[in-house]
């Protein structure tokens, strides 16, 4: 199980991926946006999206939970 | 002078418009959103107007609030800074049509140069020199792909009516300019309401060389000498100097009076910069943009030149005369700017946060425009320059020497800041051989 969690306080500008989701490594999850610049979000390995945890509009808190891959 | 300025800005440029209006007898009236309650600007304004929560659009581009909060206020002249609304025709008309001062050029002249083809357009006619590329906005992919074999690759993507190098990226060949071209449009509809886009000759190992005009209350064009920025990542800037060690007398001369054109063909009145690419290679130049508005690093040229470019501003937005005399300035020595972002030194990736500790060098030679002192936080929902770290040298030896001695200095703990880059690039051959051009982070960020 890997859990990626947010470098950096940030707001949740696009989710793409969804909770479900075979996703492989580097695929893209999330787009934050902070400062005015996009911060994709990358998967840490490959695996089943078990869990989304954020969404659209959300601000995140540095090593706030971003997403579960199993 | 207006009897009183209301500065519709935040952070550090909001504090240095303050402190010229201040010195000048002007009554400052600061405008802030939530975030920024605590930040040095709203305490030292004469007057300070709380515009409503973080997000910009619901504050510092909130045209109705800043519009609402100087009638509130009595303010008599508007002083838009840089970004947000300063290259908003449609504000900049609003501000003068509700009997304010606009401290900035004529409407007209914003949005001529606004839109970055119609800016190339009349350039091209006015005898500026421009690099090959679109007359014509491009909204789909296969017109594009038809325009870059015609420019010739390598180019460059840009959004028509954009800035700060959102969107941009180079294109080699078809494959990365249809990529390109989506991500630039779908940024370009996002930040700048505004889907079209261009494509540009990219011209590699250039420098990116400026030229600070002022159009003056008569209507006469001056030069006020040239800065480089060629250090940037993101094609964002991190630090510029002036005079351009890249740049000979005879080019200087050149760029000079083709950016005296440039505002001439718009009937430019107040302070702008026109950006200037040069080619190393070639030792020639095109125009790039012109910025219409007060620019970041303009205190390099206010240390060589000795002239406070806020001061002008209010001067000729009011119709009267300058400080100086305009036709005999002489630039003296080299100032640097480095800028303090809160950001990981490594990827340059924003770290916002909480400011625990700020000592800042001091120094005759040494000026530090900060936005932000210890114990404020610094938010995600804007940039994130700090401050600018300005020297000033007899020579550019002496300055970068200086230079580092302030870096080193420096000391701001609570969030991660590019101190330790500009201590790399100081120390570098390259940024101190003066032979660098726009790629140099990438090089020392391999």
């Amino acid at each position: 199980m890997t859990e990626i969690r947010a470098e950096m306080v940030a707001n949740v500008w696009k989710v793409v991926a969804a909770e479900g989701d075979q996703v492989a490594d580097g695929d893209t999850l999330v787009i934050l946006e902070s400062m005015k610049m996009e911060i994709p979000v990358l998967a840490e390995g490959a695996g089943t999206l078990t869990s989304l945890a954020v969404a659209e509009g959300d601000v995140v808190q540095e090593s706030d939970l971003i997403a579960i891959i199993e | 002078m207006p009897e009183s300025v209301l500065v519709a800005n935040r952070g550090e440029i909001a504090r240095r418009i303050i402190s010229t209006a201040r010195r000048l007898g002007i009554r400052a009236i600061a405008v802030y959103s939530e975030a920024d309650a605590g930040l040095p600007f709203v305490a030292e304004a004469d007057e300070a107007v709380l515009l409503g929560p973080a997000p910009p659009a619901s504050s510092y581009l909130n045209a109705p609030a800043v519009l609402a909060a100087a009638r509130a206020t009595g303010a008599r002249a508007l002083h838009p800074g840089y970004g947000f609304l300063a290259e908003n025709a449609a504000f900049a008309t609003a501000v003068i049509d509700a009997g304010l001062t606009w401290v900035g050029p004529p409407p007209a002249a914003i949005e001529q140069m606004g839109d970055k083809i119609n800016a190339r357009n009349l350039m091209e006619r006015a005898g500026v020199p421009v690099a090959a590329g679109s007359r014509e906005p491009l909204t789909d992919a296969g017109a594009a792909v038809a325009e870059a074999a015609s420019i010739g690759y390598p180019v460059m993507i840009k959004a028509a009516a954009g800035g700060g190098g959102i969107g941009m990226s180079v294109a080699a060949d078809e494959t990365q300019l249809r990529a390109g071209f989506e991500t630039a449009r779908s940024r370009a509809e996002r930040f700048f309401g505004n889907a079209a886009i261009l494509l540009e000759r990219y011209i590699p190992r250039a420098r990116h060389v400026e030229v600070q005009i002022l159009g003056l209350a008569d209507g006469r064009v001056i030069a006020l000498g040239e800065r480089d920025c060629s250090v940037q990542r993101r094609h964002q800037k991190v630090a510029e100097e002036t005079p351009s060690p890249g740049v000979t007398p005879q080019l200087r001369a050149r760029m000079l009076a083709a950016a005296v054109r440039a505002g001439e063909a718009v009937g430019y009145r107040g302070a702008g910069t026109v950006e200037c690419l040069v080619d190393t290679a070639a030792g020639d130049f095109v125009f790039l943009e012109m910025n219409t508005r007060l620019q970041v690093e303009h205190p390099v040229t206010e240390m060589v030149t000795g002239i406070d470019l806020v001061e002008q501003q209010f001067l000729i937005a009011d119709g009267g005369l300058v400080s100086f005399e305009p036709m005999s300035v002489s630039p003296k020595g080299h100032a640097l700017e480095l800028r303090v972002y809160a950001e990981d030194p490594s990827r340059f990736l924003p770290r916002p946060g909480t400011i625990t500790g700020w000592h800042e060098p001091s120094g005759p030679h040494v000026r530090v425009d900060a936005g932000y002192a210890a114990g404020n936080t610094v938010t995600p929902y804007y940039d994130p320059l700090l401050a600018k770290l300005c020297v000033y040298g007899p020579d550019r030896a002496q300055a970068l020497e200086r230079a580092r001695a302030a870096v080193a200095q420096f000391q701001i703990t609570g969030v991660k800041t590019n101190l330790p880059f500009h201590a790399e690039l100081l120390a570098s051959q390259e940024f101190g051989s003066g032979r660098y051009d726009t790629s140099i982070v990438a090089r020392l960020r391999p």
